[in-house]
């Protein structure tokens, strides 16, 4: 993976530095809150509802077990000894008091991490497919054009003032794992004769507004994907609306602009920027690929795995559910769930930490990921350790047999931290799926994507959601909002409302109305509750909830 | 007729941990809001106003929440301000956890 040069072990430094100075400043009383604002938040330094929250980036999910030890000591050492991972590959601590922030962007700093250009409006972290490079079904590698698009987008001079924040996905797998059209530009790598390029999407977004992203260009060749994307964001830094918050992100431009006339700017645009790069950018690439080469898989073939996965039923479910395929017949993908039932979604302990930067480090080329779903990844683990793997996870409360079912819930911080959430949304997720648990129904259930937004940002994805929940405020009271039918997967669907929402204490059984209509309903175990939903639309789920339900609407 | 002013306090987060904290008759900042003032009409809550925003080095974002009068001192209207004085909900963290 990719190692920090000289060149940005000296950047970060001096940022950490200028901070520092800035943190002090703002103690000793001569910088105003107006002042320093702009300055935290481009270090990623958030005021929540309780106390000051840091995000730190993890680009493209990447993570080494050094680094993750050294976020389980940071949690340890200045939070409250754990780690909450979100959505965009991000790592917030809820709990860190605003003199020991420079401290832990020092810490940071040691193992090659940063929390610049985590807020305000620049481009954001980069988010990848989490598998990468040890999918079964990838064209290439995402995570090198990824860091070629942190480094250019880091501090740089054109794109610190956008009108609004800018978020990039990176897919080199036709199963887009990583919400690509949910972004401002979503990247797909894709083969063609002659080589590797980019489909380019534009202005997807979830929000207030939630747009699914439209093909700017079909095929990008790799040697013109920076100046392209300069060009998309220089002309977004132009017309992208000022006036209004709400109306300032590229989608609305791309919507009221229309997508021919962005186009023939870019491609202007483009005409004009691509000279200048000469092909520095290139050799950037290239340079970056090789730090992404993949490990050297060992040859001892996958031990007595599969004689395991017949003797012991509880690691034949947990094999089921978390592991997925690689590109290596002996080696296995397995995601780790940070969704214990009734746990809060994507919350790590310190310890958790240390005990997945341990087996990373001894069984799976001490490689790590953070998937936009909350969950760890070992993209790299053979299979004969899997076993072994297993009871250390068991024993360190991480063995959750539940990824991709109903209790692998996505669920953003809402009420209970963010000062923008207008309901919680992690108890809603608890309680779901300490419910499902009650139930033994989630296996039953099959593959099912619940997503949580504690406010109309939609941080948790709920548009995308098979079943999306969006948390409201409705007359000082809060009111949930079902979503039904979305999908996050390379044909991405905005979901549909159901009608009214449902009271905080209701919107588990109206959940629950919703599922055991689903099992009737289904032709088979073989019918996904997304499929069974596109068979047969929204009536008979809209009944499911709401027949002789008059006093369970809130007619919201 | 002008609509009745609902009684307020005057909240905000600390400067150094971001601790929510009311701000109580004597100008001293508590951490609790039963013992913030409850103000109770519009002129005194404006001039409660200004005068935190003037004390920017000790606090952050004040602002003015409803709250009513009850047994022990002022008490939240709004479930967001019920929140801020406890802490989240998923762990006993925050205020809650030395309450």
């Amino acid at each position: 993976m990719y190692r920090y040069s000289e060149f940005d072990e000296a950047f970060v430094r001096s940022r950490v530095a200028q901070f520092r100075a800035q943190v002090a400043r703002r103690i000793d009383g001569s910088l105003t809150e107006d002042e320093f604002k702009p300055l935290r938040l481009m270090n990623g330094l958030y005021l929540q509802l309780h106390a000051y929250m840091l995000r730190v980036a993890i680009p493209y999910g990447t993570l080494n077990s050094a680094q993750m030890r050294q976020l389980a000591m940071i949690a340890e050492r200045w939070d409250k000894g754990y780690g909450h991972f979100t959505t965009r590959q991000n790592i917030q601590f809820n709990w860190p008091a605003l003199r020991d922030v420079p401290d832990m962007l020092d810490a940071l700093a040691d193992v090659g991490m940063h929390a610049i250009q985590t807020s305000g409006n620049t481009i954001r972290n980069v988010t990848a497919d989490h598998f990468a490079g040890a999918a079964e079904d990838e064209v290439m590698d995402p995570r090198p054009v990824a860091e070629l698009i942190r480094q250019w987008s880091t501090d740089h001079p054109e794109f610190q003032f956008l009108p609004r924040k800018f978020k990039v996905a990176v897919t080199g797998s036709p199963m887009d794992r990583a919400v690509t059209a949910a972004h401002d530009i979503g990247l797909r790598l894709v083969a063609k004769e002659g080589g590797i390029g980019a489909k380019v999407l534009v202005g997807g977004g979830l929000g207030r507004t939630p747009m699914i992203g439209k093909v700017l260009k079909s095929f990008v060749p790799l040697p013109d994907l920076l100046p392209y994307l300069e060009a998309v964001v220089a002309v977004y830094n132009l017309l992208g609306r000022r006036d209004n918050k709400y109306k300032a992100r590229i989608k609305i431009t791309v919507h009221e602009t229309g997508i021919e006339e962005i186009r023939r700017l870019v491609e202007e645009e483009f005409a004009a920027r691509k000279p200048l790069f000469k092909g520095a950018d290139e050799g950037l690439l290239s340079e970056i690929t090789a730090q992404f080469a993949a490990p050297a898989f060992d040859a001892e073939g996958p031990g007595d795995y599969e004689t395991w996965r017949q003797a012991d039923p509880v690691f034949r479910a947990f094999t089921d559910t978390n592991v997925a395929a690689h590109r290596h017949p002996d080696y296995a993908i397995l995601t780790v769930s940070l969704k214990a039932h009734g746990a809060t979604p994507g919350d790590a302990t310190s310890e958790q930490m240390r005990v997945l930067a341990e087996l990373a480090e001894r069984y799976a080329h001490d490689e790590l990921r953070i998937s936009h779903e909350q969950n760890v990844i070992l993209p790299h683990l053979p299979k004969r350790h899997l076993k072994a793997v297993h009871e250390a996870l068991a024993a360190a409360g991480l063995a959750t047999a539940n990824v991709g079912l109903a209790s692998d819930i996505i669920a953003c911080p809402g009420m209970d931290y963010c000062a923008l959430a207008t309901a919680r949304s992690i108890p809603v997720a608890q309680e779901l799926a300490t419910r499902f648990e009650a139930m033994k129904i989630e296996h039953e259930i099959g593959p099912l994507k619940i997503k949580i937004s504690g406010c109309i940002n939609a941080c948790g994805h709920h548009h995308v959601g098979h079943i999306g929940i969006l948390g409201l405020d409705r007359a000082g009271v809060e009111s949930y909002q079902i979503t039904l039918g979305g999908d996050g997967g390379p044909d991405a669907v905005i979901g549909e409302r159901t009608g009214p929402g449902f009271a905080y204490d209701q919107i588990v059984p109206a959940i629950e109305r919703i599922l055991l209509a689903y099992l009737d309903l289904r032709e088979g175990p073989g019918e996904s509750f997304l499929d069974a939903y596109r068979r047969l639309g929204m009536a008979p789920f809209k009944a499911a909830l709401y027949e002789d339900g008059e006093a369970r609407a809130d007619a919201a | 007729m002008p609509r009745p002013f609902s009684p307020k306090v005057l909240t905000a987060n600390a400067l150094l941990e971001g601790d929510v904290v009311y701000l109580a008759a004597d100008g001293h900042w508590t951490r609790h809001h039963a013992e913030a003032e409850l103000i109770e009409d519009e002129a005194t809550a404006e001039l409660r106003l200004l005068d935190a925003e003037a004390r920017g080095h000790e606090v952050v974002g004040a602002y003015l929440a409803d709250a009513l009068r009850g047994p022990r001192g002022p008490e939240p209207v709004h479930f967001r301000e019920a929140f801020r004085t406890r802490g989240p909900s998923n762990y006993r963290h925050g205020k809650q956890e030395h309450a």
